[in-house]
C-alpha cells in the first residue's frame, strides 16, 4: 500500500512546499508511489489519514505549537521540512530582540491584537523523525528523500560540511575571492549553491553536528570581518542553534 | 425571502498563507462577511533592523515562496535608493529578465493549479491531471522553464543567490542566454494553447466600481520602477506612496490595510491590465482580444485572465530582453563598495500580485535602522471584502454551497498571498 502523506506549513514563505510542486516538473511519478491526503496549498478537501507529516515552518505562536503536537499524535513519522521547520531559520532572528521590543516595532499599540512567541525548530516542542535541510529545501535532495522513506529508509542527508562539496567542484575559495563564508561548519547536500553562484554560505543547512564555531569565528575575524558583522552572519539562519550551543 | 446562512471556511485552500472565510446571513441580512487573517506574523521589519544592508533583499527573499525575486528586487532598488548606487544597463536587463520569468511562473502556479480546479469542480491539479493531461504537462512544462530562467541567472529559482546591490555576484554566459531565448520561443505555442483554453472557461459575471492602481512608465509596461497611478486619476512618485496607500489596523487581520481615492483599490495583474494596456506586448494584446477583455474590466474574477494575457507578454518580452543581453554580450561588472553615508529609500515594484514597497533607512555604520514595506495582499484586502458584500446578497438564493464556492473563488481570483502579507508592517522606530 502506498504511504499517505500530508503536508502542512506553519509559520513560513511556503518556499519549500513550492519546491515540492516544482519537483513534479521532472518526477511526476513521485504521486505513484505516495498518497498525498492532505496539502492545503495545492489540494482542497483531503483527510486526517496519514503516515507522513512533512511539516514546513517555524513555531512562533501558541496555534504553531497546538497544530505541530495534533499532527505529531496523528503521524507515524514527521518530517521537518526546510529550515524554519529544521532550525528555526530566518524566522528566529527576532529571538535576538526581547519579544515585547519586536511586536511594539511592528504592531505598535496594537501589539496584543496578535499572537506571537519566540521562534524555535519543531524538534524544540516534539520527537522530529527526520529533516530536510535548507532555504529552500533542495529539489533533488527531496526527491531521495522520498525514495529512502517509502523503501523505511533513513534519509540520506549529510553531516560533513558544505566546503566538502565546494571542493569537489572545484570552486574558487570565497575568502580566497574577497568574500565570507559559513561553508566550513554548514551542513552539506546544497552541493555548494552560493559559493559557486558567488555568494558565501550563509548557513541555512544548519550547522554540522561537532561544528567548530570558535575557528570559524577566527577565520573570518582573521579575513577582516568586523565582530558585529560575524555575530549577523552567523545568527542569519542559526539564531536559534547559535543560542543553543 | 428569509435566509439564514452561517459560512466558516477555516484555512481557505489553494492560497498561499492562512485565511478564513466568515460570513453571517441572518433572516435575508448581511451581517458579516470578511476574511480573516490568521496568518502568524513574522516580523520581518524586526528582523531587517539592525542588519548590515548586504544582507537585507537575501533575508527579504524569504518574506515569500512564490514572488523572492520581486521581494529581492523591491529590496535591493529600495537599497539602491539609500545609498544612491546607480545599477548597470546590464543589471537592469538581468533583472528584467528574471523578473518576467517569476511572473510567468508565478501566473502559471495561479492559474492552472490554484484556480483552473474551480472551473472543472475539482479538488487539485493532481485531480486535473487525470480529466486535462496535456493542460498539466504545458503547465509543468512552462513552470520549469520559468524556474530554469530565474535558476540560470539568480543561482536557485526560489531565493536567488546572485542578485546584490548594484549587480549580480555571478553572470551567466552568452550562450545560456541564447538556449534560453530558443526556449522562450518554442514556448509560445504552450502560451497560445494556455490562451485558447482559459478563454472557454466559464468566468463568473460579477462587477463592481474599483479603483486599480498600478505602476506605470511612458515607454514599457511597468514591472521594476516608474511611478503610482490610479484609475481614478493622479499620479505619484513612489517616494510618495504613503500618501497611496493609507494603511490601517482590523482586529481580526493580523495584516494590514490601504485606502486611497475610494474606500478600497486594488492592485495586480488586472490593474496592471486596466492602466498599462496600451504597452502590452502585441501578443498579448491579442490574446486579450479572444478573451473579449480591454480596459476597464471590472470583473474581479478576471485578474486570472488578465494573468493569461500578462504571461503571453512576459514571455514576449523576456525573448526582447535576451535578443538586447546576446546583441550587448555579457560583461563582468565591478560591484559598487559602500560610501559611508546614510540615506533612504524606497523600491517599488509590480511583483504577480501587485504593487509592492520597500522603504530604508540605511546608516552611516551600513546598518539598517528602519524599515517599511506594504505587500500587494494587504493592499487588495479592503477591496476583496468590499467585493464580497456585493456578491453575497447577489448570489444568496443559490444556496450556501454555491455562496462558499463562489467566495473561495473570489478569493483565489485575488491569488492573495498571505504569508507576504503579514511579514511587514507600517512602522516608527523611535
Amino acid at each position: 500500500m502506498k504511504p499517505k502523506v500530508a503536508f502542512f506549513d506553519l509559520t513560513s514563505c511556503e518556499g519549500c512546499q513550492l519546491t515540492v510542486i516544482d519537483s513534479l516538473q521532472t518526477h511526476f511519478g513521485l504521486l505513484d508511489v505516495v498518497e498525498i491526503v492532505q496539502f492545503r496549498e495545492a489540494l482542497s478537501g483531503g483527510n486526517d489519514d496519514y503516515d507522513i507529516a512533512l511539516v514546513e515552518g517555524s513555531i512562533a505562536s501558541e496555534s504553531d505549537e497546538a497544530r505541530l503536537k495534533a499532527i505529531r499524535d496523528k503521524a507515524k513519522v514527521l518530517v521537518a521540512l526546510g529550515a524554519c521547520a529544521h532550525i528555526g531559520g530566518i524566522n528566529a532572528i527576532k529571538n535576538l530582540s526581547p519579544l515585547d521590543e519586536v511586536r511594539w516595532s511592528v504592531y505598535g499599540d496594537e501589539a496584543d491584537w496578535f499572537e506571537a512567541s519566540a521562534t524555535r525548530p519543531l524538534d524544540a516542542i516534539v520527537r522530529v523523525d527526520a529533516f530536510i535541510p535548507g532555504c529552500p529545501i533542495d529539489r533533488i535532495e527531496f526527491i531521495e528523500v522520498v525514495k529512502a522513506m517509502v523503501r523505511g529508509k533513513k534519509p540520506p542527508i549529510p553531516d560533513y560540511p558544505v566546503c566538502m562539496e565546494c571542493k569537489l567542484k572545484e570552486n574558487v575559495c570565497v575568502f580566497d575571492k574577497g568574500g565570507f563564508c559559513l561553508g566550513a561548519i554548514t551542513r552539506a547536500g546544497c552541493d555548494a549553491v552560493c559559493p559557486t553562484y558567488g555568494a558565501g554560505c550563509e548557513g541555512c543547512r544548519g550547522l554540522v553536528s561537532k561544528p567548530n564555531q570558535g575557528a570559524m569565528r577566527s577565520a573570518l575575524a582573521e579575513h577582516g570581518l568586523a565582530a558585529d558583522l560575524i555575530a549577523a552572519r552567523m545568527t542569519m539562519f542559526c539564531a536559534h542553534e547559535i543560542s543553543k550551543a | 425571502m428569509t435566509t439564514t446562512m452561517n459560512i466558516d471556511v477555516h484555512y481557505v485552500t489553494r492560497v498561499e498563507g492562512h485565511g478564513n472565510i466568515v460570513v453571517n446571513v441572518k433572516n435575508g441580512t448581511l451581517e458579516d462577511c470578511r476574511l480573516d487573517i490568521v496568518e502568524t506574523p513574522r516580523f520581518f521589519e524586526a528582523l531587517l533592523r539592525g542588519r548590515p544592508y548586504t544582507e537585507a533583499s537575501h533575508i527579504a527573499s524569504r518574506i515569500c515562496g512564490i514572488c523572492a525575486v520581486g521581494h529581492a528586487t523591491a529590496s535591493l532598488r529600495a537599497t539602491e535608493q539609500a545609498l544612491e548606487v546607480h545599477p548597470s544597463e546590464q543589471t537592469r536587463l538581468l533583472r528584467k529578465l528574471m523578473f518576467d520569468a517569476e511572473i510567468l511562473d508565478s501566473h502559471i502556479l495561479h492559474t492552472y493549479m490554484l484556480v483552473a480546479p474551480d472551473f472543472y469542480k475539482l479538488g487539485s491539479v493532481i485531480a486535473l491531471a487525470s480529466v486535462e493531461p496535456e493542460a498539466v504537462s504545458r503547465a509543468l512544462r512552462v513552470k520549469k522553464l520559468a524556474g530554469d530562467v530565474c535558476a540560470t541567472i539568480g543561482g536557485r529559482h526560489t531565493h536567488p543567490i546572485t542578485m546584490t546591490v548594484g549587480g549580480f555576484t555571478h553572470l551567466p554566459t552568452v550562450e545560456e542566454i541564447q538556449t534560453l531565448r530558443t526556449r522562450l520561443e518554442d514556448s509560445r505555442k504552450d502560451l497560445d494553447d494556455t490562451v485558447a483554453l482559459f478563454k472557454t472557461l466559464p468566468w463568473p459575471q460579477f462587477e463592481r466600481e474599483t479603483e486599480y492602481i498600478a505602476l506605470t512608465k511612458p515607454d514599457e509596461y511597468a514591472f521594476i520602477d516608474g511611478t503610482i497611478a490610479s484609475t481614478e486619476g493622479g499620479h505619484y512618485e513612489t517616494a510618495d506612496y504613503l500618501r497611496v496607500t493609507n494603511e490601517y489596523l482590523l482586529p481580526h487581520s493580523s495584516a494590514k490595510r490601504t485606502r486611497h481615492q475610494r474606500g478600497s483599490y486594488m492592485v495586480g495583474a488586472l490593474a496592471r491590465f486596466n492602466l498599462n494596456f496600451e504597452h502590452l506586448h502585441p501578443r498579448a494584446k491579442d490574446a486579450a482580444a479572444e478573451f473579449g477583455m480591454k480596459p476597464t474590466v471590472k470583473n474581479p474574477y478576471l485578474n486570472s485572465a488578465a494573468q493569461v494575457i500578462e504571461m503571453v507578454h512576459c514571455v514576449e518580452d523576456a525573448i526582447n530582453v535576451c535578443n538586447e543581453l546576446i546583441a550587448r554580450g555579457i560583461h563582468t561588472e565591478a560591484l559598487p563598495k559602500f560610501a559611508g553615508k546614510r540615506g533612504v529609500g524606497v523600491g517599488a515594484c509590480e511583483v504577480p500580485r501587485g504593487t509592492l514597497y520597500h522603504d530604508y533607512e540605511i546608516g552611516a555604520d551600513g546598518k539598517i535602522v528602519s524599515a517599511n514595506c506594504i505587500i500587494p495582499t494587504g493592499q487588495n484586502l479592503a477591496n476583496l471584502e468590499a467585493d464580497m458584500h456585493k456578491l453575497v446578497p447577489e448570489i444568496i438564493d443559490q444556496g450556501e454551497e454555491q455562496v462558499t464556492s463562489a467566495l473561495e473563488m473570489l478569493v483565489r481570483a485575488y491569488d492573495p498571498c498571505i504569508s507576504c502579507s503579514v511579514h511587514w508592517l507600517n512602522i516608527q522606530f523611535v
